[in-house]
């Protein structure tokens, strides 16, 4: 009984210290002093928010650089996260995999698609492609949008992230932040 | 494989190495009498905590008496995460108004959070408010953590002590642990990830117009202060159902890199307590060559296997580039980075994951699996690792012993066979539970197999991945198997239970015995546990149990999965 009365006490005041006050003194530090992140890192553009810079959206617009495909709800749904969890020997894999390469590369077998945009992400809102998938989109792109590729090709180039610390993670693009950088540049 | 993903595994080793020896030093400082750190700040809130909860933090328990503190303490955890979870629609902060979970559901959350499991049948961003999340799944990351952390110092004190059955005080072993370790490294890493973006606020979810113009609903919530005790508690429990994929949890590769980081760093420096608090510094860095060399080999046999990519895909997907297979990896990971996560969250038994480990290669995924297989030993959960590979090393030196003919000793204590029996106890209880359960599930037409996602051998390893998770503590999980059904959502929360108390009894036991034996003066034919032999003979023992008792179910699944993969089959 001793315990019951200690165990009690012991939860209510971990209660009150752990699940209130600890998370709203980091919350008011990080609204102090990140307040940016801390909201979500949203992206106004043209006096609406567009978006997350975190958070991968669905593009279909051929003037668009397209995201990998998203698991996420209908894709890209960003309150229901989550990804395929399709084994590697799943057919319902190698057929989605099989129907989207026919589609990027117009039946051509000599063409090559980088396999993340073949692939689910994790999350379903991975915000990022590889440089290899952004290099790949470029003639479409500079098509649709009456841009010379080599121009292109320097905008995808500003707007490539790098490995953090020399070694950490890998070399990504944004694909909202790449897309508004277009916006502004062509209409 | 490429140099960069081997120079970004190296590097993170050689970093836990480092952190390893300050960890383990503070760690000793807390709980073995010696000036605590930061007694200044910290001391008086102790001491209210104690008044308040009329508890006497000197007066040392025996085992019993332990036991039943942690008990008690255990049940009462439970009942409170259940009653929130069934109440959270009348409670504050639920801005998205969603309702109570099932009353299963609830019970396999409350004794998932409670063990330090942290499986998650429930999806987090559409099932629980922001109250819940705070008060009833953070305060378990943190209580749930520092029991384990509480139980790995009672055997180790039960080893450094000689003729007495006084292990401590429970009360205050759960507040030194929580107040002096956890929370201090959980506010710090807190506040390092919203830097990198992680969220904090208490907004309801943001509904943007996209660049496209279509709707867009993006959760939000305060993710950062409960994802750093996630990680430091290696509880791995994700705020979003995506878990430390999802990119509000897990930003950037540096944050990543942080979090694995987190994840063993009390793992680590606790096998450098065990040899500061047994005098016996080499053993402790005997213990933490073999985790380290069987974290090492599991990393790189799985990134061999996802470098490797998936045969079945098209030709003309060209995997090379990204370096394998990328299905359930995302971007800013890759493949290096997803594979040591893997290895890391199953080794410890966190469970916080940063890819799909369902959609990994067969013998890429088989390696988490073994992992939790081998009983999470391999640097393990927060103080369950720990007393987990002390049991393999009493099984250890007893096999020693049987070689030369001679009564094994540790640590200048005989090791008889009471303790022998509570080792091979342990040993036990933890496959039975997994395969029997496993099995039944298989059987079971209309309530097993209908969860599946996957259909062939990898619907196996689902089932099996399921099982050993929980089990195991783990909370990690083949997560295409819809877990939230009457029969999972039970059988599930029975099998943490099972892995979680019938699995500290037989420890306790084992402390209560070894903390009253007198001690044996070395002599020459004692075993020493402080060398490359001792380690090299640990490591034959873990992979001898595990393999012998589990060696046939793998051959079903991922073995098997892995030859058809290569012979071209699709299901």
């Amino acid at each position: 009984m001793k315990d019951i009365i200690a165990s009690t006490l012991l939860i209510l005041i971990l209660t009150a210290s752990l699940g209130v006050v600890y998370p709203i003194v980091v919350w008011g530090i990080a609204q102090a002093v990140f307040p940016f992140r801390s909201n979500g890192s949203l992206i106004e553009h043209e006096g609406r928010i567009v978006g997350s810079e975190l958070i991968g959206q669905g593009f279909l617009s051929e003037r668009y650089f397209h995201s990998r495909p998203s698991a996420a709800g209908s894709g890209y749904d960003a309150s229901a996260s989550g990804g395929s969890n399709l084994g590697p020997t799943n057919s319902k894999l190698i057929s989605r995999i099989q129907t989207d390469v026919e589609e990027l590369t117009g039946n051509d077998p000599t063409v090559r698609v980088p396999a993340d945009l073949l692939t689910t992400s994790p999350s379903g809102l991975d915000p990022h492609i590889s440089p290899a998938a952004a290099e790949f989109q470029i003639p479409r792109v500079a098509r649709a949008r009456g841009i010379n590729e080599s121009e292109l090709r320097r905008i995808v180039a500003e707007s490539t992230e790098a490995r953090e610390v020399l070694i950490l993670g890998e070399p990504r693009v944004n694909v909202l932040r790449l897309n508004l950088q277009l916006d502004r540049i062509s209409r | 494989m490429t140099l960069n993903g081997i120079l970004q595994i190296l590097g993170y080793l050689v970093v836990l190495t480092l952190v390893t020896k300050p960890m383990g030093i503070y760690l000793t400082r807390v709980f073995d009498g010696e000036r605590a750190p930061f007694e200044r700040i910290l001391g008086p809130i102790e001491r209210m905590i104690y008044a308040f909860c009329r508890i006497k933090p000197d007066s040392e328990m025996n085992w019993k008496q332990y036991g039943r503190a942690m008990v008690a303490f255990s049940m009462i955890s439970t009942l409170a995460v259940y009653a929130i979870q069934r109440l959270q629609y009348y409670l504050p902060l639920n801005p998205q108004a969603f309702a109570a979970p099932s009353p299963d559901s609830s019970f396999n959350t409350a004794v998932s959070f409670m063990t330090n499991t942290n499986w998650q049948g429930y999806s987090g961003e559409a099932t629980m408010s922001y109250f819940t999340q705070m008060t009833a799944l953070s305060i378990q990351n943190f209580a749930s953590a520092a029991v384990g952390l509480a139980i790995a110092v009672v055997l180790i004190r039960g080893i450094a002590r000689f003729e007495t059955d006084s292990l401590g005080n429970f009360w205050s072993d759960i507040v030194r642990g929580i107040l002096y370790v956890l929370l201090p490294l959980a506010f710090v890493a807190a506040i390092f990830f919203v830097s990198q973006g992680v969220i904090q606020n208490f907004k309801p979810y943001e509904v943007v117009q996209t660049l496209e113009g279509t709707g867009q609903t993006i959760a939000m919530g305060p993710v950062a202060s409960q994802l750093a005790i996630v990680l430091v508690g290696t509880n791995g429990g994700g705020f979003f159902n995506a878990n430390s994929a999802h990119p509000f949890l897990n930003p950037t590769p540096l944050a990543n890199f942080v979090q694995m980081l987190l994840i063993l760093i009390i793992p680590a420096g606790l096998t450098y307590t065990l040899g500061r608090v047994t005098r016996s510094q080499s053993h402790g860095w005997a213990v933490y060559a073999a985790m380290m060399i069987l974290l090492t080999c599991g990393t790189f046999a799985s990134y061999w296997a996802e470098s490797r990519g998936n045969p079945l895909l098209p030709q003309n997907a060209d995997q090379s580039t990204l370096g394998g297979n990328m299905e359930g990896k995302e971007s800013r990971f890759g493949i290096t980075n997803s594979v040591l996560f893997a290895t890391v969250t199953t080794g410890a038994s966190c469970g916080a994951v940063n890819s799909m480990h369902d959609s990994f290669t067969p013998l890429g995924g088989m390696v988490p699996l073994v992992n939790i297989l081998l009983g999470e030993v391999i640097f393990g959960g927060i103080g369950a690792g720990l007393y987990g590979m002390l049991v393999f090393v009493i099984l250890t030196v007893f096999i020693a012993g049987l070689m030369v003919g001679r009564t094994p000793e540790y640590l200048g204590k005989k090791i008889e066979s009471y303790d022998v029996q509570m080792a091979i106890l342990y040993a036990l209880i933890f496959p039975l539970t997994i395969l029997v359960l496993t099995a039944i599930s298989v059987l079971g037409e209309d309530f097993g197999l209908t969860s599946l996602n996957n259909p062939g051998a990898h619907g196996l390893s689902e089932i099996l991945y399921a099982f050993t998770s929980a089990t195991g503590n783990n909370g990690s999980a083949f997560a295409g198997l819809n877990a939230n059904t009457l029969w999972y959502n039970t059988a599930l929360g029975a099998a943490m239970l099972v892995g979680r108390f019938l699995m500290i009894v037989p420890v306790l036991a084992i402390a209560n015995n070894l903390a009253r034996k007198k001690r044996v003066p070395e002599s020459l034919g004692t075993f020493p546990v402080n060398t490359a032999l001792f380690t090299a003979l640990l490591i034959s023992v873990i992979i001898i149990v595990g393999a012998l008792t589990f060696f046939p179910v793998l051959t079903l699944s991922p073995i098997l999965e892995h030859f058809q993969m290569l012979s071209g089959q699709k299901f």
